[in-house]
């Protein structure tokens, strides 16, 4: 088989599965208890006053309808308009997007800086003191929730320190420091946590890769331990690291939901919980599809990734 | 090096898909002349759209009440009314025909007039059968509004109404420019107050700019934000972190102490409108018995459950009035903890044997603490209980539309509703002729006979042990020390920024 095949099957599962996704998010939102038409009417409302209200909310077509009618917009890019604002769901995820996509791009970023040098560290230092120190710290990381790691850095730098703000976001049209400024606790919080993951792969890689035949030949021709790790050992690392980026950047988007409370800051996470219980049906279905389909889309990537970094599933389709 | 290479591409890939999901923001409007003066207030519970009168929830009125819409009159920090819109009232001596006279200078946002057109439009909306259940309850007495002269409204009445002058210092009584269409009030106000609407962004901003036309005194603050937080411990970092002017309201009174013990900060405690209520279903058989209801709330250590759920800050009551109201007496000593004597009553009622409930809390921050606290007290009486807890959209489903549930926990924080234990269709399935004959009466009667009614019907509800009244909510409060002019007690549904002032 050839790359370009391999890639079009994986293509063709990819594909499949947003639209698999789609369907199990419309059912699965249809079917969440509690009716938009209470939260909108309150505690006083007659039943009358519910049933025309969903009635006009187009709330009581068939599901199927409603489902085709709504991918069919989700295709051409309308999600719908919010049942409650009444602004397009486009709109609406699209200026929060932005805000989370900062937050994980940024905080994948800083993981990866961090991860890389303390897991080589760590691995080429494994029989001494402190690079034993160094992995066992990654291992307390690994037990920290993000959430938490954030509030003591809330602490520590907002409310006892005060250099930084305790929360919110700024757009950087507006002050570039400042939305530094509001970036540095949040994404520090996610990217401490994930570094230390990461960090423990890194770690592990570079392991394996100082057992190999070729990094002794490698030292036996005169290259020094790092020199021959970053020359010989890198590509190695990348592929297994490969895999592991794309899980914790799934893993950092649910983990940015979570830090949007927490900071205060307006994302897509952010969003998502208060149209769940405005119970916004639109939005939520909106928000959840655009989460699902951005991690398959990674995973995706990283599949189609793997034809180009690995050369041994380059060298099969010869 | 390839490796090199694919790891740069997937860089700038990251970096352009970053890049293209920006679009440039439209800038604030920024005036020459000195820096705006702005508010920062944090606060929970946002409004779910901007229309009060179609969509509930105390979010809208807390921004949008006198800040941005007004009405005819207004309550006063002592619960008085006074003048808003119109300069002068009249009420005919059958007590069915008020007479408004509208301030000469009332414009609205956009500079026209707030006339009697203007408030007949309004008003007429709610008559014709528009709006949530509260605004058509508030009105119902209401059946015609009339512009007599351009500046004078008459509203006539179905029967003498006492409420009817306070509703009008409510949401249903605001007064919306008729030029705006109804159908764009909820994303866009249209109201004669001193702010407008600026920024909206669901999730964290409500933003009021100053209204420059403004035909009243003028408010110290061109820009009030209104910050929400999910998360009430966020909030209260912001504040501490010097983010915030005003906790409007705080919710983990367990934070208190950081607050009092810190000069930069200033804590007002008040009393609410709101009361936590331990709900009876009335449809269920043995909570239908009134000495299976008095056995359960002579069970209850109140102040047991104010410690459990509210670190101890908070009233005991015993009726469903707060004592900002004129008809508050104190009937917290109705039934106090005895549980030899809920044994007693029990035996008498027939369920020696035990009980078995269902309660059905929401997830709002007092209510699961209390459930745990009362689960255990019942249990010493022999009276089992099942928790659930729901979410409150799913809440709001199951309790008030199915009324599928035996006991549950609210706070109710509309003002005067004490009268809701006499409504048609209570959630509650209350009914007792002798409490909605007092609520009618005191409705009906004189200014005194108002006051003395209502306390009566306030008592007989005690008695009845219709509920169990847990504890009224407090006020809290925290300002920056240079911040005055916040209204301590809650008098109404608005947190009211116009009379606010900074000394910086």
């Amino acid at each position: 088989m050839s790359r370009g095949k391999r890639v079009l099957i994986r293509l063709a599962w990819f594909v499949a599965s947003l639209l698999l996704a789609s369907l199990l998010i419309f059912a699965a939102t249809n079917l969440l208890p509690g009716d938009i038409a209470n939260v909108l009417l309150g505690t006083n409302a007659s039943a009358e006053q519910v049933e025309a209200l969903r009635e006009q909310l187009g709330l009581n077509r068939p599901f199927p309808v409603r489902y085709v009618e709504w991918l069919s917009g989700v295709v051409v890019g309308d999600f719908g308009t919010s049942m409650v604002g009444g602004q397009p769901v486009s709109s609406i995820i699209f200026s929060r997007l932005e805000i989370s996509a900062w937050l994980v791009g940024l905080a994948t970023i800083g993981s990866l800086v961090i991860a890389l040098p303390v897991g080589t560290y760590a691995a080429m230092r494994r029989r001494h003191v402190d690079g034993v120190a160094v992995s066992a710290a990654s291992q307390v990381g690994l037990a920290v929730p993000s959430f938490w790691a954030g509030i003591w850095l809330v602490v520590l730098f907002a409310v006892t320190l005060r250099w930084l703000p305790a929360g919110g976001y700024v757009s950087y049209w507006d002050s570039f420091t400042d939305w530094v400024r509001h970036l540095i606790l949040p994404v520090a919080a996610l990217s401490i946590v994930q570094a230390s993951v990461i960090s423990r792969y890194v770690r592990s890689a570079v392991i394996d890769v100082l057992h190999t035949d070729y990094f002794r030949t490698a030292r036996a021709i005169g290259w020094t331990r790092s020199g021959a790790i970053w020359r010989h050992g890198m590509r190695n690392i990348s592929i297994s690291l490969l895999t592991v980026i794309g899980l914790q950047i799934t893993t950092l988007l649910v983990g940015a939901i979570i830090i949007e409370q927490v900071f205060a800051i307006p994302g897509l996470g952010s969003r998502l919980l208060l149209a769940v219980t405005q119970r916004d049906l639109a939005i939520v279905q909106g928000i959840v599809l655009v989460l699902v389909w951005a991690v398959l889309l990674i995973n995706f990537l990283v599949d189609v990734a793997y034809q180009f970094v690995d050369p041994r599933l380059r060298q099969e389709a010869t | 090096m390839r490796v090199r290479r694919t790891l740069s591409v997937i860089v700038v890939l990251l970096t352009a898909v970053l890049l293209a999901a920006c679009s440039r923001p439209t800038p604030l409007p920024t005036g020459d002349g000195p820096d705006p003066r702005v508010l920062e207030i944090g606060a929970t519970g946002e409004p779910v759209g901007m229309d009060m009168i179609t969509v509930d929830g105390a979010g809208i009125p807390f921004v949008l009440l006198y800040n941005v819409y007004e009405t005819l009159v207004k309550l006063d920090p002592d619960k008085n009314v006074q003048p808003l819109l119109a300069s002068d009232w009249e009420i005919s001596a059958d007590r069915l025909t008020y007479t408004f006279t509208i301030d000469r200078a009332a414009r609205f946002a956009d500079g026209t007039p707030v006339d009697a057109e203007a408030v007949v439009h309004s008003f007429q909306r709610i008559i014709d059968g528009e709006g949530t259940g509260q605004i058509l309850a508030d009105f119902a007495p209401l059946t015609e509004a009339r512009a007599t002269g351009e500046r004078t409204v008459e509203l006539e009445l179905a029967t003498p109404s006492n409420y009817f002058l306070l509703a009008l210092t409510t949401p249903a009584g605001s007064v919306a420019n008729p030029e705006a269409s109804i159908a764009s009030l909820n994303t866009t106000p249209a109201g004669s107050g001193p702010y407008v609407l600026g920024d909206w962004e669901p999730g964290s901003l409500v933003q009021l700019t100053r209204n420059t036309e403004y035909w009243g005194t003028p408010s110290h603050f061109d820009v009030v934000n209104f910050r929400y937080y999910a998360d009430p411990n966020a909030m209260n970092t912001a504040m501490l972190s010097g983010q915030l002017d005003i906790v409007s309201n705080l919710t983990v009174p367990t934070a208190l102490g950081q607050f009092e013990s810190d000069e930069r900060f200033e804590v007002l405690q008040g009393y609410s409108d709101g009361e936590v209520v331990l709900t009876y279903n009335h449809a269920n058989e043995a909570l239908a018995n009134q000495q299976v209801r008095q056995a359960l709330n002579l069970a209850v250590d109140r102040q047991a459950i104010v410690d459990a759920a509210w670190g101890g800050q908070g009233e005991l009551i015993g009726s469903m009035v707060p004592p900002t109201d004129a008809w508050y007496e104190d009937l917290s000593d109705v039934y106090p903890h005895d549980p030899e004597r809920a044994r007693e009553l029990l035996a008498e009622a027939g369920y020696e044997s035990g009980l078995t409930f269902r309660l059905r809390v929401p997830t709002l921050p007092y209510a699961p603490p209390a459930a745990r606290s009362i689960q255990s007290q019942l249990r010493a009486v022999g009276v089992e209980t099942v928790i659930e807890e729901l979410e409150f959209g799913v809440w709001l489903e199951q309790i008030f539309a199915f009324q599928d549930y035996d006991m549950t926990i609210v706070a109710h924080v509309e003002p005067r509703d004490l009268k809701m234990y006499a409504m048609d269709g209570n959630y509650m399935n209350y009914e007792n002729p002798e409490f909605t004959a007092l609520i009618e009466a005191a409705d009906r009667g004189n200014d005194d006979e108002f006051v003395q009614l209502q306390s009566e019907a306030a008592r007989v509800l005690a008695e009845d042990a219709a509920a169990n009244w847990l504890f009224l909510l407090p006020n809290i409060i925290i300002t920056t020390a240079d911040i005055s002019g916040v209204q301590v007690d809650q008098t109404s549904l608005s947190f009211d920024v116009t009379t606010i002032a900074s000394s910086e």
